[in-house]
């Protein structure tokens, strides 16, 4: 009974993830692109949670849907008069963009087949949060540090352009 | 959940020949059923109680009428006439959104109880990142108020909603800080073995007094100096989570009408107050896991009296709530992000320094 329910799930994750996906692409406005992406995201967590990831399925959620979705739905909203904007665009490069479209296909397919996936039982939730920690505190130190020090650049160079107007 | 459906499956002779997993379902949707009915009448009461608690300090009565006993059955009555209000949607406004909007406020809010545990072993599903879970999925409400905000397509509502996006996600950093301390002291993102270890009565403060020991619970507030200022930090930083005064700045009523609920009538605005007194009691019931011990406090048969000193905890929080929303008046939005930046983060991060050279030492 596992594998069906396990199968069930998937495929309506997918058919979330997908479908939401498809109305980012193909809304006309703006703002239901963006709110489609919480359906996006949060599908993807669902993936996660499949995959018996439960720390990065809630990371997934905090940090795209909490951060990043927020974030763009400020960017949207904020934009002056986004609401008349027609953001279909005039030219269609039709041909090219088949082309460029279906080598990418043919490309993920490749590596989908060629991969020699290794496959293993479904494994039972275990403590990830606690492998992950002291996995980023050991052999991952360098790449944690780099990326923390890279953020914290980021924070206070934010700060700086935020300050300068207020300044004045 | 998982050991319930074992132990249906070997005791119940009517369940032998149904799958698991289905079982499993059905148990889950029984589970959840419970739960946001439980909260649901909650919230039922602690709009009632807020009606109470604002009157008393303003010194009259507040409903007195509905139901008899001071006015008891108010909020059933509420809940009677807003179900059978008319639904408006106004004509400039995105239905689509407009429409979607309080389910996702609803589901952000609901789908913490999951792994919120209201008893010794009550709980819908345990999980190792409990904490953490918690909030992740309560981020969805800012989608949810941003989407209600944007779609009513009136300037109070988008003003409002643009508020409370902006106050929770600036606050969720130094509630996840002040979290943090108990986390690094239990060594444990569950709730459940959160609360777990907060059992018995504290090594330092107790007297052992003919064969009786008293002293003051083993709880993570009093466990060390920084846990104590965190749970303070908490409590502060949650009032500003669930947009409550003095951090109410995005339903202010004297300049916003109501914040980014304005538009809604009827059932749909019934959702956005559910799910606000719903939160209420999220953000304390946090607390009372991390900070108060938990379900600990009564000595006797856990799963009874476990649950009652949990639910008991909790309302005191929220009563707190109250009592600070009718107390204290309403922060400017520039000295609301002082607050923030400024004071609670900074003390937030000295604290977790702290708790890790508490911990060292």
């Amino acid at each position: 009974m596992q594998i069906p329910a396990e199968a069930i799930v998937f495929y309506a994750l997918t058919a979330i993830t997908v479908l939401s996906g498809l109305v980012v692409v193909t809304s006309r406005k703006l703002v239901h692109s963006a709110f489609a992406l919480v359906f996006a995201f949060s599908g993807l967590a669902g993936y996660y949670v499949l995959l018996s990831a439960d720390f990065l399925a809630a990371a997934q959620v905090l940090i795209y849907v909490g951060g990043i979705l927020i974030l763009i739905l400020f960017a949207v909203m904020l934009t002056h008069r986004i609401e008349s904007l027609d953001i279909r665009s005039e030219t269609l490069q039709l041909l090219p963009a088949i082309a460029g479209c279906g080598a990418i296909v043919v490309l993920m397919l490749l590596a989908v087949y060629r991969t020699p996936w290794a496959v293993k039982e479904p494994q039972v939730l275990t403590q990830t949060a606690q492998s992950i920690g002291s996995l980023f505190m050991t052999d991952y130190l360098l790449p944690f540090e780099v990326a923390s020090v890279h953020l914290l650049i980021a924070l206070v160079g934010a700060v700086i352009i935020a300050g300068k107007r207020g300044g004045q | 959940m998982r050991p319930l459906v074992e132990w249906l499956q070997a005791n119940v002779a009517a369940l032998k020949g149904v799958p698991p997993d289905v079982l499993y379902l059905l148990l889950l949707l029984v589970g959840a059923l419970i739960v946001i009915n439980f909260v649901a009448i909650s919230a039922m009461f602690f709009i009632w109680l807020e009606r109470k608690v604002s009157a008393h300090i303003q010194n009259r009565y507040g409903p007195m009428l509905v139901g008899g006993w001071h006015g008891w059955a108010q909020s059933i009555a509420d809940g009677i006439k807003l179900l059978q209000k008319e639904d408006i949607i106004p004509a400039g406004a995105d239905r689509t959104l407009f429409r979607m909007a309080p389910f996702i406020v609803f589901v952000g809010s609901f789908a913490a109880f999951a792994a919120l545990p209201f008893g010794a072993g009550l709980i819908v599903s345990d999980l190792n990142i409990g904490l953490f879970y918690i909030l992740a999925v309560t981020s969805l409400v800012v989608v949810g108020i941003l989407m209600a905000g944007w779609a009513s397509n009136n300037k109070w509502a988008l003003l409002g909603a643009m508020r409370a996006a902006a106050q929770i996600v600036s606050y969720e950093i130094p509630v996840g800080l002040t979290l943090l301390t108990v986390v690094i002291m239990a060594g444990s993102l569950s709730l459940v073995e959160i609360s777990r270890l907060q059992e018995g009565i504290h090594p330092l403060f107790r007297v052992a007094a003919g064969g009786y020991v008293i002293g003051l619970p083993n709880w993570f507030v009093l466990q060390s100096p920084f846990t104590f200022v965190a749970f303070f930090l908490y409590f502060t930083a949650s009032l500003a989570e669930v947009n409550r005064t003095p951090f109410d700045i995005p339903e202010a009523e004297s300049e916003l009408v109501a914040g980014y609920h304005t538009e809604y009538s009827g059932m749909r605005f019934s959702f956005f107050f559910l799910a606000e007194y719903a939160d209420m009691f999220l953000v304390s019931a946090v607390a009372v896991m991390l900070f108060l011990g938990g379900w600990q406090g009564f000595a006797g048969p856990q799963f009874l009296l476990g649950t009652a000193a949990f639910i008991l905890k909790a309302y005191l929080l929220v009563f707190v709530q109250m009592w600070v929303r009718w107390t204290l008046p309403r922060l400017r939005v520039d000295q609301l992000m002082d607050v923030c930046w400024k004071v609670l983060l900074p003390l937030a991060f000295v604290n977790l320094l702290g708790t890790g050279a508490w911990m060292l030492a």
